[in-house]
């Protein structure tokens, strides 16, 4: 099961529309026309499982508990400097203030003079102004199954109060728009042992790895299935993972090295990602499988 | 091979100053620095994957529609680089293939190094009808040698496909298994009989 959903995920490729163009061999038929056109809207058992599982688990999300975490990270003054975010950490809408804060990031923040998302900004105030190392959070930033850093909980938190508001990245500020074209940029740059870009996988409609639907992420609805559920409890293993977490693991499987944590790579990405999204209704986060 | 990047560093160079750029310009260039400075080496996954040969450089450069012209020239140069098998048998045991074809191991920064890795095939195709579990992204390769036959053209048309995708539609989206030293001649064979052997479930 793990191998099926996690290393198909970004996994392979295509031989896309080749076999069908191939002059070399006139009396071949194009492939398309071999088989009945695939389901595309036939879920498999696991999913049906994992639809009433998530459905069951509504009432009780398992991700409350880390917001709950969060928000006392978040109250409690902490760090060399002695404060609590709370008191020192502005997301874009005023020191201290949460409310619909998720939602509206990544933006452009003045006084660290780049484009951040959620998680990238909560580490800089963590290092700013509560005195924390980042390289100290950046040698463990991710969930497993012994450990969730404080930085998962707050943004986990954080997150919780954009529950049902609708994605509002501005796009209008023009250094957010350049975040935008270039995290577009990256999303379609081939590269690496099998020529593989966000795009090769997350590009077009109505594409599967295995039965694992692909969202196109130049769309809204598709670019809001990418954002939704995260951050989210991951049934695979019980780790609440966040965003930043998500897109290293799709760069794993596009074969290519590892972006660094909260890095401008990522944010742009994001910017591109979340941007497409606008006026999509976020829920809040959520469970994975 | 030193060559054919020249040539293909060369067009690209041409490309360049012919062509109105594709969803690129000064983001393009930023995007390429965003990659060099942003990310790290991790388990096999060196830095230098993020370097464009002159291949993905021209399918890049082009939103991966080459002029026609380059397109021919550099399919040609890719197929001219297949490495057939020395015995001239392209099919081998479709059992083998099947198992290979199931398995999306291989490259990533978690996978072990090392040979062989797995042939991703179900990821994206359709190919026996008894696995169901298949992805979509390449077409269906269900009935494949059925329908095309299992003449020796085919046979050597298959396994170049799947040595190098791109010898036949450059900026395909399927890697090039056999270019890349991912799967090497064995396997390619297995999955030229999973494709095209008469006994193969794909075929019945």
């Amino acid at each position: 099961m793990k191998q099926n959903f996690i290393g198909a995920l970004c996994a392979v490729a295509v031989m896309g529309g080749a076999f069908a163009q191939t002059p070399k061999k006139p009396a071949a038929k194009p492939a398309a026309k071999m088989a009945p056109a695939p389901m595309v809207e036939e879920k498999d058992a696991a999913t049906l499982e994992f639809e009433k599982f998530r459905a069951e688990m509504e009432e009780s999300n398992p991700a409350e508990l880390f917001e709950m975490k969060g928000e006392e990270q978040w109250k409690t003054k902490r760090g060399p400097k002695n404060v609590s975010l709370a008191e020192s950490c502005d997301l874009g809408q005023g020191v201290g203030k949460v409310e619909g804060a998720y939602v509206k990031m990544p933006r452009y923040f003045a006084d660290a003079d780049a484009v951040m998302d959620a998680e990238r900004r909560i580490v800089w105030c963590m290092v700013e102004k509560q005195g924390f190392k980042f390289d100290e959070i950046a040698a463990k930033p991710f969930a497993n199954a012994n450990f969730t850093p404080d930085i998962t909980n707050l943004v986990t938190y954080v997150a919780g109060h954009s529950r049902n508001m609708k994605i509002a990245v501005p796009l209008k500020d023009p250094k957010v728009r350049e975040a935008y074209e270039t995290g577009k940029a990256m999303a379609a740059y081939r590269a690496g042992p099998y020529d593989f870009s966000c795009n090769t996988c997350h590009g077009s409609d109505g594409k599967r790895i295995r039965m694992q639907n692909l969202p196109n992420l130049s769309t809204a609805a598709g670019a809001m299935k990418g954002v939704q559920g995260w951050p989210g409890y991951r049934m695979t293993g019980g780790v609440m993972l966040t965003h930043q977490w998500r897109m290293g693991d799709c760069f794993r499987q596009q074969r290519f090295p590892q972006p660094k944590y909260a890095s401008d790579a990522i944010a742009y990405l994001l910017t591109y990602m979340i941007g497409n999204a606008n006026g999509q209704v976020y829920k809040g986060p959520g469970i994975k499988r | 091979m030193t060559k054919k990047i020249i040539l293909a560093a060369s067009m690209a160079a041409t490309l360049m100053i012919a062509l109105p750029a594709v969803a690129e310009g000064d983001y393009r260039a930023k995007a390429i620095a965003t990659f060099n400075k942003d990310f790290q080496a991790r388990g096999q996954a060196s830095i230098d994957r993020l370097a464009e040969d002159g291949l993905q450089l021209i399918c890049n450069r082009t939103g991966n529609k080459p002029p026609e012209y380059i397109a021919k020239q550099m399919e040609a140069d890719q197929l001219a680089d297949v490495k057939y098998p020395a015995d001239g048998k392209m099919l081998g045991d479709w059992k083998a293939g099947e198992k290979l074809a199931q398995s999306g191991r291989g490259f990533t920064w978690s996978d072990k190094p090392g040979l062989p890795v797995g042939g991703n095939c179900y990821n994206c195709h359709r190919i026996s009808p008894n696995e169901t579990s298949f992805g979509t992204i390449g077409p269906t390769l269900y009935q494949f040698g059925k329908l095309r036959g299992n003449t020796p053209d085919i046979q050597k048309y298959v396994y170049s496909k799947i040595y190098n995708a791109k010898a036949h539609n450059l900026c395909s989206e399927m890697p090039r298994f056999g270019r890349v030293g991912a799967l090497g001649e064995k396997q390619i064979k297995d999955l030229v009989a999973l494709l095209l052997d008469p006994a193969s479930p794909v075929n019945k």
